[in-house]
């Protein structure tokens, strides 16, 4: 069993920390059970499982059938019974055919039986764009979730988060969307895409627990403090809004938002109230994304203290293309321009 | 260049709508103890011709007959007229309260109450179900409380389930009866999952998942059907074929199959049909699979051929698209009839002893609606508190929540 807390640290690639955290869980607890499509033997696509089969077994960590609703489904009569299955989407743009599970089952099951059956249940996708994925293997589905009561929905920007996180997912008692920007799985991606990425290993957020080490669901992190413009960010748009604001000057205040249901929303209003204006980033697409709910929450909770229209930078409302992916991505160009904008307001 | 058409579709179509004369002829029924008995680790290539025979044991005489005649004596099957009898007053009086007001929807088991109530008295005591909502038998024939039913159907104070779920939607892990959906198929890969659990955890219970014709159509049926074929679960795949998803045939969930029953065959699953109506034969084919679940042989399918004798829901008329004398021209007969006849034909039932039953179960069942009724109705007495809705969605409230039920004044 590993031990509750350890200060030791060693550096990690988002891919690494999420299979560290699999493996810490499973250790530790019989009761996790991890499958998924192509997960078992290869240790899945994006390798985040790799070597849980080989060291718990086939029965604890396996390959999935093609049916995303079936490994969701199935995911749930395991709750059920009392496991606590973390089931891999291999890209969130295949979880739709899993959305009633999602929706109409895992997310209802505590309430439609007062408590009589629950879901401890942990739902893995990456998610995001930026590597040519095309509409198929960019999407940023979070609202979709966001929007049904029962989810928590939670989306890592680092390596030590991602582990703190899905540890705390796989031991909190509800449902867990947990969408990795597959974007960030090897550096944190700014949006210059014509640049190197700097690896996780020279960045300090690549420095990862090695032990059993959660960290809270519900809770938003200030990534950069500043006194000019609150920018609310998750996923990879954290460090998009970091370069945006080293290369504009504007002061921003960066909050990783981390987990979107439930929102931290005393961290928000007390930066908000702070800077008295707000800039939302994210790349899904923009209308009912999460902005809109971030913008109405912010604007209702600290109106009297904004001295600037809310703004948002979102991908746009198309389809994510393909050879068109950089001027649908919101880069630091757009986020620049909304910071200055807002400035100038 | 071959002669080219115009394309066309086939529509499916039932034989018999409102004003036609019902005509079975081309349902073949085997007569009861035609069907074989395969030893239950028989390779499933070798038991497929049990997809398109029916396994049945009470004949028309009222004599048990062929080798599925099951293991229960006189007092079991006593019991299971008793669960029958229950779960047909039980249907009656509330879709008599539901004509009142009482509540907002019922559905009732009319002519398919052999199924569940057989089907329960196969189970040990920790199996699971996944069922449809027309499977109370499962809770009746498992002594689940009758006012607790009724306090869920009410909504009342004491209603288990707060008073959030749809009248007959039940839930009661004890009882091995998972909560109901609603929406339609979901629970029968849960099912395999829950199978799936009690194998990795190495433990020795099973579960039993269920769904009517009309819905293995829906995507989670061939979901569950994969996954329990390629992980071997403990598992049984019960499709009750009633005839009827509300208006629509069971054609048109069936398609060019013969049978439902042979949707294992492309899994490899054994699959067999069963009299549906037939409470021994039930009983006997659900004992089959769950010994085949048991001894690790993986998941069977069963099709359970009966007749959905009432509307879908109370509010449902079937007279707008069936025949109204289809029900009574159904070949295989009134579940209760048939075994109340099995049992005067062993000497273990009589007329009088029937009607003394039906008399207690009434009273049982009025007993226990003025018990309930204590307690409340949809429409009148304590209702579960709004201030309660807000419970249960987490298991700790998150604060938007709170602030949400602040702000309704709960």
């Amino acid at each position: 069993m590993a031990s509750p807390t350890t200060s030791a640290t060693t550096r990690m690639t988002m891919i690494e920390a999420i299979r560290s955290a699999h493996d810490l869980a499973m250790e530790r607890d019989e009761k996790v059970v991890v499958f998924g499509e192509d997960v078992g033997y290869f240790g899945g696509v994006f390798r985040c499982t790799s070597g849980l089969q080989k060291k718990y077994g086939s029965h604890r960590c396996f390959d999935a059938p093609i049916n995303e609703s079936g490994i969701v489904g199935a995911g749930i009569g395991m709750a059920a019974y009392g496991l606590k299955p973390v089931v891999e989407i291999q890209f969130a743009d295949y979880v739709y055919p899993a959305y009633d599970q999602i929706v109409s089952e895992a997310a209802r099951m505590r309430h439609r039986s007062a408590g009589d059956f629950t879901c401890q249940m942990v739902i893995r996708m990456p998610t995001g764009g930026g590597i040519f994925g095309g509409q198929t293997h960019s999407q940023s589905p979070e609202a979709l979730f966001t929007h049904v009561a029962g989810l928590k929905v939670v989306v890592p920007s680092n390596p030590r988060d991602a582990k703190g996180l899905l540890l705390a997912a796989i031991e909190d008692p509800d449902p867990v969307i947990f969408l990795e920007p597959k974007r960030l799985y090897n550096g944190p991606f700014d949006g210059h895409h014509d640049r190197p990425v700097t690896p996780w290993k020279n960045h300090p957020l690549g420095e990862v627990p090695e032990g059993y080490e959660i960290t809270p669901l519900g809770k938003a992190e200030i990534r950069r403090s500043g006194s000019a413009v609150t920018v609310l960010a998750y996923g990879t748009m954290v460090y998009v809004a970091e370069v945006a604001a080293e290369e504009s000057g504007i002061d921003a205040e960066i909050i990783d938002l981390r987990t979107l249901m439930p929102l931290d929303l005393p961290t928000i209003q007390a930066s908000v109230e702070k800077t008295g204006r707000c800039v939302i980033v994210h790349e899904a697409t923009r209308t009912s994304g999460f902005g809109a709910e971030l913008s109405a929450t912010v604007q209702e909770a600290c109106f009297y203290h904004l001295e600037a229209p809310i703004l948002r930078v979102t991908g746009w409302d198309t389809p994510y293309p393909h050879a068109q992916e950089w001027a649908y991505f919101p880069g630091p160009d757009r986020v620049g321009a909304a910071l200055k904008e807002v400035m100038e307001a | 260049m071959p002669d080219s058409k115009p394309l066309k579709l086939r529509i499916p179509e039932p034989g018999c709508r409102p004003g036609d004369q019902p005509d079975f002829s081309d349902f073949v029924i085997p007569r009861a103890g035609e069907a074989r008995r395969p030893e239950i680790d028989s390779d499933p290539e070798a038991m497929r011709d049990m997809a398109f025979s029916i396994v049945r044991v009470i004949n028309k005489k009222g004599e048990a007959v062929g080798p599925w005649v099951g293991a229960l004596d006189p007092e079991e099957l006593r019991d299971g007229l008793r669960h029958m009898l229950t779960l047909r007053v039980f249907d009656e009086r509330m879709t008599v309260a539901q004509r009142q007001g009482k509540t907002s929807f019922y559905m009732v088991h009319l002519g398919e109450e052999a199924v569940s109530c057989a089907f329960r008295m196969a189970l040990d005591d920790g199996d699971m179900n996944f069922p449809t909502y027309r499977q109370a038998g499962l809770l009746i024939a498992g002594n689940y409380p009758i006012a607790s039913m009724m306090n869920q159907i009410y909504s009342n104070d004491q209603d288990p389930l707060k008073g959030r779920q749809l009248p007959v939607m039940y839930s009661a892990k004890d009882h091995g009866f998972f909560t109901i959906s609603g929406n339609l198929g979901t629970q029968f890969i849960q099912a395999v999952g829950w199978g799936m659990a009690s194998a990795i955890a190495g433990d020795t219970k099973i579960a039993s998942a269920w769904i009517g014709d009309g819905a293995t159509s829906e995507s989670d049926f061939h979901a569950a059907m994969v996954f329990a074929s390629t992980y071997n679960a403990p598992v049984i795949l019960n499709i009750v074929n009633n005839q009827w998803a509300i208006s629509t045939f069971q054609g048109v969930a069936r398609g060019n199959a013969v049978t439902f029953a042979e949707r294992g065959h492309g899994f490899g699953i054994p699959a067999l049909r069963v009299d549906g109506n037939d409470y021994l034969a039930v009983h006997a084919v659900a004992k089959w699979a769950a010994d085949r679940a048991r001894a690790g042989l993986g998941p069977t399918l069963i099709e359970h051929v009966t007749y959905r004798a009432g509307g879908h829901s109370t509010s449902d008329d079937p007279s707008a698209y069936r025949s109204k004398e289809e029900g009574s021209a159904w070949p295989l007969g009134d579940p209760i009839d048939r075994l109340k006849r099995h049992l005067i034909e062993i000497g273990e039932w009589s007329e009088e002893r029937h009607t003394q039953a039906l008399a207690e179960v009434n009273e049982t069942i009025r007993a226990a609606q003025k018990e309930a009724e204590k307690h409340g109705t949809l429409t009148s007495g304590n209702k579960p508190s709004p201030r309660s809705m807000f419970d249960d969605v987490y298991a700790e409230m998150p604060p938007h929540l709170v602030a949400q039920r602040q702000a309704g004044g709960y």
